[in-house]
C-alpha cells in the first residue's frame, strides 16, 4: 500500500516537473505571465510531493518492509533505527529520490524568498532546475524504482530472470503472482555504518545540487542576453555553500577512510574519489574567475564555461558515486542507467555550450589584460593550474578506455600516476598563493612584486635551511615547506598591514581592527583564511606521502615492535559482541617512547556475522608532530602464540585535519551574509554605472 | 604584442601540463590482463608492471601469520564487461570461474596482512610481476566481493 503510494506520487512528480519546465519555457516564449506563474507553482509543488514519497520510503524502510526491493537491499532487523533512516541514501535508488528531493527544495528556495527581485531570470532557473528534477525523478519512476516489489508464483518460488536474478516491478509479472516477503534484509555495508559515513554523501550531494543554482542562473543570462555580472553576484553565496558542502564531504570521506578503512592513508585517487573532486577543482577555479568579472569585466566567456563544466561534472560524479560502477572502469556500462545519464550530461552539455556560443560576442571581456603579473593574470593562471589538475584527473579515470579503444589492451594508471602528475601543478597553486595576494589589479611588475615578497621569500629559505638540517633533507618535501612557510608568511603580513592600517585610521585597538577587517572585506579575509589552511593540509599530506614509515610483525603478549621511536607492546587481546550485531576482537597494546609509557591503543576487528565481512579499526595516537597508527591483523586465541600488527607512523597528518576545520571556518567567513545583502534592486533591466555599484552588495 | 606575451605564455603552460601527464602515463602505466593474457604472454611481459585481475580459488589460500607470506590461486574470469554480462553478471561469472577445473590458473604470492575480504569467490585484482617460474609476486592486493546488496536474491521468502 505504502509502496504504491510512494510510487504513485513520485510518478506525479516526474509529471508535475515536466510539465513546470514545459510550462515556463512556453510562458517565456509568449510572454505570458499566467503560464509562468502556473509553471512557477508547479514548481513549488515539487518539494512537498518528493517530500510525502520520501516520508513513504523512511516509512517502509523503518518497518522492515523487505518486500520492497531496495528495503530488502540496504536494511536489516538488527540495524538500529537511525542507520535504517540513513539508509535512504546509501543505495542507488533511495539516493536518487534524496537528489531530486534537495534539488526540488533548492529550487523552491530561490524562487520563494527573490521571485520579485530576480523576475527576468527565475523563469529559465525554473526550466533547468525543473527538467534536472524530471530526469532524476525519470530514473527513479523508469529504471531504479525504490518500491518495486519482489514476486513469488503461486509454488512459492521466488520469480527470476534466466541469470537467476529476482525480477522487481510495481505489478505482478505474471497472473497468480504474489508479492514475495523475505524474512530479513542484506543490510547496509558495515563499512558503511560510520558517523562519517552517514553525513558523507548528503554533504557531498548538497554541494553538488547546489552547483545547479549557479548554473541556472548562467543559462538563465544567456538565454535572457543579460550577460553583466549580475547572475554571478546574485548566485555567489550559493557557490560559496556548494564549495562548502563539497569540501566538506571530499574532508569527510577522507577522514573516514583513514579512520575506518585500515591502510593507513586517506585518500586512494579511486575513481569514485576522483568524481567527487572533478566539480571541486571546477568550482575553485570558478570562485576565483568570477571575481576578475566583477573588478574588471574579464573572462565572462570562460565562467560560463566553467560553471556548465561544473554542472556537468555534477551530474558525472553522481552517476559515477551512486551508480555501482564503483568496481572497476570496465563496469562503466554496468547499470541500466548508465547510457540514461550519459545521454543527459551530452545533451545539457551541448545545448549550453550552444548557447554560449550564441551568446559568444556579448561576453566579450570590457578590458584587456595588459600585465602578466596584475592580479588578474596570476588569477587566470590559477584557473589553468585548476583545469590542468582536471585534466590529469578526467584522463586518469579515461584513460583505460581510450587505451582500450586504440590498442585494444587495458593500460590502467594508479596513484603513483596522480601524485606525479598532480605535485607540481599544486605546488604552482601555491607559489600564486604567495605571489597574487601581493600583485595589483592592471598591471605589476616585477620590481613591485619583488619589493612586496623579498622579507617573507628570506624568511622562507630561512626556515627551509633550518629544516634541511634538523628534519629532513628530501628535496620534494623542502621545496613544498619552502613554499608553505612562504604563503603562510605573506598571507600573515597581509592580515598584520591591513589590521595596523585600520588600527591607525580609526583608532580601534588591534584586536578588535582585526575582527572589525573580517567584516569589512568577508571575501578577501575568509579567502586568506582558506589560504592558511591550505597550506596547514599541505605540511599534513606532504608527512603522510613523503614520510609515512611502516612495520609489521607478529608478537606474543608482553612482547613489542619498534618503528621511529616508538615501542608497541602487545599486553592482550579480548572478545565480546559489539552493539550492532558484530563480534568484536579488540586488541590492547602499550605505546613507548623510549622508556616513558604514553598510553594505551586499541586496535580492533569487527566481524559481521550476517554480512560475514570484517572491519579494520585501527587505534590511533595523534599528536601534532606524528600519528601512530596500529592495526590489529590477525590473532591467535591462546594469546601466547601471538598476533599480528600492522603499524605506520603518519609524521604530520594531523595539521590536514586542523587545516580541514580551519578551511570550513574559512568558508562560513567568505559565504557570511552582508547586512545590506537585500538591498539589490529589483527589476532593473539595464545596466548602468548607479546599477553595478549598487549590486556589489549583493550577495 | 600585450597578446602575444599571452599567447605564448599560454602555449608553454599547455606544452608543459601534456607533457607532465605523458611522462606520467608513460612512467606509472600498469597492463590490466586477464589471467589467460597473462599466460599468453609470460615470455614479453615477466618483470613487467602488471594488474592481473581474477577469481580467487578458496581451498587454495594458504596464509603464515608468522612471515605475513599469503599465497592463493585466481582463477581466468573475462575482463568484458558485455561476456561477464552474457554469462549472468559479476557473481556467476566468479563462481562458474572457480568451480571449472579447467580453467587457467595464477598462482599469488603476496607479503603482508591478509585482507578482510580475501574470500573464495571474490574478486581479486593485483599488482605486481611475473617471474620466470609462472608465479605472480603482487606487490598490491585489492578485492572486490560482488556487491550482493544490490544483485543477490533474497534466499528465505516467507509465507
Amino acid at each position: 500500500m505504502v509502496a504504491d503510494f510512494g510510487y504513485g506520487v513520485i510518478t506525479i512528480a516526474f509529471l508535475v516537473a515536466l510539465y513546470s519546465g514545459g510550462a515556463a519555457i512556453y510562458g517565456e516564449r509568449t510572454k505570458s505571465a499566467d503560464w509562468i506563474e502556473s509553471a512557477r507553482r508547479a514548481m513549488l509543488l515539487l518539494w512537498p510531493l518528493i517530500s510525502l514519497c520520501a516520508a513513504s520510503l523512511i516509512y517502509l524502510l523503518i518497518t522492515n518492509h523487505f518486500e520492497v526491493s531496495f528495503v530488502y537491499e540496504v536494511t536489516s532487523r538488527e540495524m538500529p533505527t537511525y542507520l535504517k533512516i540513513t539508509a535512504w541514501w546509501g543505495g542507488q535508488a533511495g539516493s536518487l529520490v534524496f537528489w531530486s528531493w534537495l534539488m526540488a527544495a533548492f529550487a523552491s528556495l530561490v524562487t520563494l524568498r527573490k521571485w520579485d527581485r530576480d523576475r527576468e531570470f527565475l523563469p529559465w532557473v525554473i526550466v533547468v532546475t525543473s527538467i534536472t528534477t524530471a530526469f532524476f525523478l525519470s530514473l527513479v519512476v523508469f529504471y531504479e524504482n525504490p518500491f518495486s516489489f519482489f514476486w513469488q508464483g503461486p509454488n512459492g518460488k521466488l520469480i527470476t530472470d534466466a541469470a537467476g536474478n529476482a525480477i522487481k516491478g510495481m505489478l505482478a509479472p505474471m497472473a497468480g503472482a504474489s508479492i514475495a516477503i523475505p524474512q530479513d534484509g542484506n543490510g547496509l555495508n558495515p563499512l558503511l555504518r560510520h558517523p562519517g559515513m552517514i553525513i558523507h554523501p548528503p554533504m557531498l550531494y548538497l554541494g553538488f545540487v547546489s552547483f545547479v543554482i549557479p548554473f541556472a542562473f548562467a543559462i538563465a543570462a544567456l538565454i535572457t542576453g543579460r550577460t553583466d555580472d549580475r547572475w554571478i553576484r546574485l548566485t555567489r553565496r550559493w557557490t560559496l555553500f556548494a564549495w562548502l558542502f563539497l569540501s566538506c564531504g571530499l574532508v569527510l570521506g577522507s577522514r573516514w577512510a583513514y579512520d575506518v578503512l585500515g591502510w593507513g592513508g586517506f585518500w586512494g585517487w579511486d575513481p569514485v574519489e576522483i568524481a567527487a573532486l572533478m566539480p571541486w577543482l571546477t568550482g575553485t577555479a570558478f570562485l576565483h574567475s568570477v571575481m576578475i568579472q566583477e573588478k574588471r569585466g574579464m573572462l565572462k566567456q570562460w565562467n560560463m564555461l566553467l560553471i556548465i563544466l561544473t554542472y556537468s561534472l555534477v551530474i558525472f560524479g553522481t552517476f559515477l558515486t551512486r551508480t555501482g560502477v564503483l568496481s572497476s572502469v570496465h563496469a562503466f556500462a554496468q547499470s541500466a542507467i548508465g547510457p540514461a545519464f550519459f545521454v543527459f550530461i551530452g545533451v545539457t552539455f551541448v545545448v549550453s555550450v550552444a548557447l554560449l556560443i550564441y551568446r559568444w560576442p556579448d561576453l566579450r571581456g570590457e578590458t584587456e589584460m595588459k600585465s602578466m603579473l596584475s592580479r588578474e593574470a596570476l588569477f587566470l593562471l590559477n584557473n589553468l593550474l585548476f583545469i590542468s589538475v582536471l585534466v590529469v584527473c578526467f584522463w586518469g579515470v579515461v584513460f583505460p578506455i581510450i587505451s582500450q579503444l586504440f590498442t585494444g589492451q587495458t593500460v590502467t594508471v594508479g596513484p603513483p600516476f596522480y601524485q606525479t602528475a598532480v605535485a607540481p601543478l599544486f605546488a604552482g597553486l601555491m607559489l600564486l598563493m604567495g605571489v597574487a595576494p601581493l600583485s595589483a589589479w592592471g598591471h605589476s611588475s616585477l620590481k613591485t612584486l619583488g619589493r612586496a615578497i623579498w622579507k617573507s621569500a628570506v624568511a622562507a629559505l630561512v626556515v627551509t635551511a633550518i629544516l634541511s638540517f634538523t628534519y629532513t633533507n628530501n628535496l620534494i618535501a623542502l621545496v613544498g615547506f619552502f613554499l608553505v612557510v612562504l604563503v603562510l608568511l605573506v598571507t600573515l603580513q597581509e592580515f598584520w598591514r591591513a589590521t595596523r592600517a585600520r588600527s591607525k585610521a580609526t583608532q580601534e585597538n588591534f584586536a578588535l581592527s582585526f575582527w572589525n577587517l573580517f567584516g569589512r572585506d568577508r571575501r578577501r579575509y575568509g579567502g586568506y583564511v582558506i589560504h592558511i589552511s591550505m597550506m596547514l593540509m599541505a605540511i599534513g599530506i606532504l608527512g603522510i606521502n613523503l614520510f609515512q614509515v611502516q612495520t609489521q610483525g607478529t608478537v606474543s603478549t608482553n612482547n613489542s615492535l619498534s618503528l621511529s621511536g616508538y615501542t608497541v607492546k602487545y599486553d592482550s587481546v579480548a572478545q565480546f559482541p559489539g552493539p550492532d550485531g558484530q563480534q568484536v576482537t579488540r586488541a590492547v597494546v602499550s605505546v613507548y617512547q623510549g622508556n616513558h609509557y604514553l598510553g594505551d591503543l586499541y586496535p580492533r576487528i569487527d566481524y559481521y556475522p550476517t554480512e560475514q565481512q570484517n572491519m579494520t579499526i585501527p587505534g590511533n595516537r595523534s599528536t601534532l608532530k606524528d600519528d601512530l597508527y596500529t592495526i590489529l591483523v590477525d590473532w591467535q586465541p591462546a594469546s601466547t602464540n601471538g598476533a599480528t600488527f600492522k603499524i605506520f607512523v603518519n609524521p604530520l597528518v594531523n595539521w590536514l585535519w586542523i587545516g580541514a576545520i580551519l578551511f570550513l571556518f574559512g568558508i562560513i567567513i567568505a559565504a557570511w551574509p552582508d547586512r545590506d545583502a537585500e538591498r539589490v534592486p529589483a527589476r532593473v533591466h539595464h545596466v548602468n554605472q548607479t546599477e553595478s555599484k549598487q549590486s556589489s552588495a549583493a550577495d | 604584442m600585450g597578446r602575444m606575451k599571452f599567447i605564448v605564455g599560454g602555449v608553454l603552460i599547455l606544452a608543459a601540463v601534456i607533457y607532465l601527464i605523458f611522462s606520467a602515463t608513460k612512467a606509472n602505466a600498469e597492463y590490466f590482463m586477464t589471467v589467460d593474457e597473462l599466460k599468453a604472454k609470460s615470455t614479453s611481459m615477466a618483470g613487467q608492471d602488471v594488474r592481473v585481475s581474477g577469481a580467487v580459488v578458496g581451498d587454495t589460500i594458504q596464509y603464515n601469520a608468522k612471515t605475513l607470506t599469503l599465497a592463493f590461486d585466481v582463477a581466468q574470469v573475462p575482463s568484458d564487461q558485455k561476456e561477464v554480462d552474457a554469462e549472468g553478471g559479476l557473481a556467476a561469472v566468479l563462481h562458474a570461474a572457480v568451480i571449472d577445473p579447467n580453467r587457467a590458473r595464477l598462482q599469488i604470492i603476496y607479503n603482508g596482512p591478509k585482507p578482510d575480504l580475501l574470500k573464495n569467490e571474490a574478486q581479486a585484482i593485483m599488482t605486481g610481476y611475473l617471474d620466470s617460474n609462472g608465479v605472480f609476486h603482487a606487490d598490491e592486493l585489492l578485492l572486490k566481493c560482488p556487491t550482493k546488496y544490490q544483485e543477490a536474491v533474497p534466499n528465505q521468502v516467507g509465507e
